[in-house]
């Protein structure tokens, strides 16, 4: 099955995140293809590179960037971005900046969107 | 409509400008209306205030975004759906709102929401 992801909530705060990353991974190792992730309102700081978190803790923009870099498409908003001071200078390896039609594309093209958060 | 329209849902369960969903949200909707799917809006629970009449933000510093409901009708958004005990829970009625809506029972917009492609919770 092909899985859009939307996620709506920052990272370390609430649990969503966290949540979309243990779906994807579990989806992929069932075989089903994730036709995206977006990230939208507060989820779009899960894009920082400049995230630093003690090292006992899960990195969590590195788990996106390495999962970026398996091809799968990771979608930041650009108008919740610019808000909330994400810019191509801090976004994280793997990642893109777009605009909500992308959300609208990822949607289309799948065959069961999941949100996150909210 | 596209002839291949998919029914995507959007349902607006949150006040207006406690948080940033519903205005995010809204933009989400307006861009998801260019692209010519058959969308629909649900307002549930709180998240009726949305559609408050004669809403005034000048001293919160927050920008009022809710006559930019208004607008949907220019998308051909037209499906617009209240869930009848959430109005009537909060002393609301068709008359206290921006827009026109169809007011719906629970049972309703379960139905409605178990014919979508995709819902957006917000």
């Amino acid at each position: 099955m092909k899985f859009g992801i939307l996620i709506q909530d920052g990272p370390y705060n609430h649990e969503a995140g966290d949540s979309a990353y243990n779906f994807v991974v579990a989806a992929l190792a069932k075989g089903h293809e994730i036709t995206g992730i977006f990230f939208y309102n507060d989820g779009v700081l899960n894009a920082t590179r400049f995230m630093d978190p003690p090292t006992d803790d899960r990195n969590i923009v590195k788990r996106w960037s390495e999962l970026g870099a398996k091809g799968i498409d990771i979608i930041v908003c650009i108008a919740a971005a610019k808000r909330r001071g994400i810019i191509d200078a801090n976004l994280a390896p793997n990642i893109r900046i777009s605009g909500l039609g992308q959300l609208v594309d990822l949607t289309l093209n799948a065959d069961r969107m999941i949100t996150f958060g909210g | 409509m596209a002839e291949d329209a998919k029914k995507i849902m959007f349902v607006m369960q949150k006040p207006p400008h406690g948080s940033i969903y519903p205005y995010e949200g809204l933009e989400f909707i307006l861009i998801s209306g260019a692209y010519e799917q058959d969308i629909s809006l649900v307002f549930l629970g709180d998240g009726v205030y949305n559609l408050k009449k004669d809403q005034d933000t000048s001293e919160l510093g927050i920008k009022g975004f809710v006559k930019t409901y208004r607008t949907l009708e220019g998308y051909d958004i037209e499906n617009i759906y209240v869930d009848q005990n959430s109005l009537k829970d909060r002393g609301l009625t068709q008359e206290d709102l921006i827009v026109d809506v169809k007011v719906k029972t629970a049972p309703e917009i379960n139905s409605l929401m178990n014919e979508q492609h995709a819902i957006f919770p917000f």
